[in-house]
């Protein structure tokens, strides 16, 4: 040990950690940097994953602004977000004012055994319940045999096969296995909303929707502000549900970005081109992340 | 009938009566909310139902009944037949030995991050955590390419041990930046004590920080293991014989080839709720618990 007593603490203590941080870093350096550069790098290259690789230039991302099939998978993660990020929250929001104001009254183990099972689709792998989707909503599936059983068979469709329906179920099923999410960590936040502020609301004579716009939202922010920035990655992020259900099909209808990165690196050997497409949606998710944490530090130094 | 408020202040008995009514009616509307809500959640779960169902019917039970009938004998054979098929014991022991692995790795690693950024104080503090939060929101499919280029030349390719290196890693970035938050408004006068008493940096870490920060290290412990478990773009990649397939691969793969019976699929798809239900019911609370902890910071 030192005898560094009369130095301040703080620079006595800073020397010595970085042995710790050491292999911590140089492990994310080596998986996660090292791996990156080498596909912005590929991006400007022709490259069959073997054999050398030609520079290009920009060529990948020219003949990317040219490919309909790009066009059509960034339409449809703008579709994603909606199924992943807004809907969930919007539905999250009024689910958690309903168990709290309502249910919550009655009988709390009530609150939590209802937030559990919507919960549950957010610990399944989504493999797992996509596979199960499939099942239920194949062309000869539960759903439609379903609706022939109570004689609403006229209304049994080809839910994934149909290229005007395909996207609209998926959406479907991302709802369903978000929502818990949000509902969650809304339930948590109203935990912390002063009841007075609530009582006094009553006395007012405030009707519920008065309540819900005036208090729950605006303190429920921070988790408003987690949520969206978290599904919003997620939805463009979103793979394995697209895999499950539909590889990216009928024709582009389910395409997106990751998935169709996924064809061109390991189905199509193209991996300089995927390489394109992986380098602009990281620029994008970091971009997004990036203006979220700027626009939440200040908006923590204004409080 | 049970008391329609549960709050412990019934209206004084002066209570002008009017409001007397509508709490009693707001109480009636609370009771209406319950039911439709609790309604609404039976539903949201009636596919695990039907897979339930459908799961233990023969073939022809199914043909002929259909999806929502009760089976008319509880027959297991499509689901062990989907079990042997897909080797379902050893899909359950890859996904329990890679999850584990992850879990050690990520924590260890993302303990000994933070200790250096929380309670070292790290000059770089503020660059490390955003290069930690930029590792922890990148897309997979950014380096998968060259991570399965690079396994490939040196041999870690279809390994589980260079898959649960590579996770682990991934997820320590994450562990690292809640960690290091936990850690910052940890007691000085733990570690001033502690020091005082002669503890080198190691022993502080062991004796003092970890006890203490077993809270937050459990809930990590728990939601590693599940993300791990539910991995799935780098186990597709990076894992492709069948024998080192995880339960989601496996059964994934078993979709594009099955096709002889009507309900093998949704024995299969029970096959992949069950492991991670069972978690569900005993970490209910930790799970709950850690979506909100992992937010706030």
């Amino acid at each position: 040990m030192t005898q560094h007593a009369h130095r301040p603490a703080r620079s006595h203590r800073v020397a010595g950690y970085g042995i710790y941080l050491l292999p911590g870093l140089a492990l994310c350096v080596l998986v996660l940097v090292v791996p990156l550069a080498m596909t912005v790098g590929y991006s400007f290259t022709r490259w069959q994953g073997i054999g050398p690789a030609e520079f290009i230039g920009l060529d990948n991302y020219l003949r990317l602004l040219q490919d309909d099939a790009f066009w059509a998978s960034f339409r449809n993660i703008g579709f994603i977000i909606i199924g992943m990020a807004v809907v969930p929250t919007l539905l999250g929001l009024v689910v958690a004012t309903l168990l709290f104001d309502h249910v919550a009254r009655i009988r709390r183990g009530l609150v939590s055994g209802l937030r559990g099972g919507l919960y549950l689709p957010q610990v399944i792998p989504v493999a797992v319940t996509g596979l199960m989707w499939g099942w239920i909503l194949a062309p000869d599936g539960a759903l439609n045999r379903m609706l022939a059983a109570v004689g609403l068979g006229g209304l049994a469709r080809n839910w994934l096969g149909d290229p005007d329906l395909a996207l609209w179920s998926v959406l479907a099923v991302l709802v369903w296995i978000q929502l818990g999410y949000p509902l969650v960590l809304f339930l948590a936040g109203l935990q912390r909303i002063d009841p007075q502020l609530y009582e006094a609301a009553d006395i007012d004579g405030a009707s519920w929707f008065q309540r819900f716009t005036a208090i729950t939202v605006p303190l429920l922010r921070p988790e408003l502000y987690v949520v969206l920035v978290t599904t919003t990655i997620a939805a463009l992020k979103v793979f394995s549900q697209i895999y499950v259900l539909t590889g990216g099909g009928p024709g582009t209808a389910t395409l997106v970005p990751s998935y169709f990165a996924y064809q061109n690196f390991f189905e199509r050997a193209q991996v300089g081109y995927a390489s394109a497409i992986s380098t602009l949606m990281t620029v994008m998710v970091l971009v997004i992340a990036a203006v979220f944490l700027f626009r939440q530090n200040s908006a923590d130094r204004e409080v | 009938m049970a008391p329609v408020v549960a709050e412990p202040a019934s209206p004084p008995p002066q209570a002008p009566r009017r409001r007397r009514l509508r709490r009693g009616l707001a109480g009636l509307a609370s009771y209406g909310v319950a039911a439709v809500l609790t309604v609404a959640v039976v539903v949201f779960l009636a596919p695990f139902a039907v897979i339930l169902l459908n799961s233990f019917k023969t073939s022809a039970d199914f043909r002929t009944n259909g999806p929502l009938s009760w089976p008319a004998e509880w027959d297991w054979a499509v689901l062990a037949e989907v079990w042997e098929r897909v080797d379902f014991t050893q899909k359950l022991v890859n996904s329990v030995q890679t999850s584990l692995g992850v879990v050690a790795i990520a924590v260890v690693l993302a303990l000994f991050n933070a200790y250096a950024i929380g309670i070292g104080r790290s000059r770089f503090r503020v660059s490390l955590l955003i290069f930690f939060l930029a590792a922890n929101v990148l897309p997979q499919e950014g380096m998968i390419y060259p991570v399965y280029y690079l396994f490939r030349e040196i041999g870690l390719y279809d390994t589980k041990i260079g898959y649960t290196i590579l996770i682990g890693v991934v997820y320590s970035a994450f562990g690292t930046y809640l960690l290091s938050s936990v850690f910052a408004s940890f007691p000085r006068e733990l570690l001033e004590a502690a020091e005082l008493d002669g503890a080198g940096r190691w022993t502080v870490l062991w004796r003092v920080v970890l006890p203490l920060s077993w809270p937050t290290l459990s809930v990590m412990c728990v939601f590693f293991f599940v993300w791990s478990w539910n991995e799935f773009l780098v186990p597709l990649v990076l894992l492709i014989s069948n024998d080192n397939h995880t339960v989601p691969i496996g059964l994934a793969v078993m979709e594009s080839q099955y096709t002889s019976d009507p309900t093998g699929l949704s024995a299969a798809a029970l096959l992949g709720v069950i492991p991670m239900l069972v978690f569900f019911f005993i970490f209910q609370r930790t799970l709950t618990r850690g979506v909100t902890a992992g937010a706030v910071k």
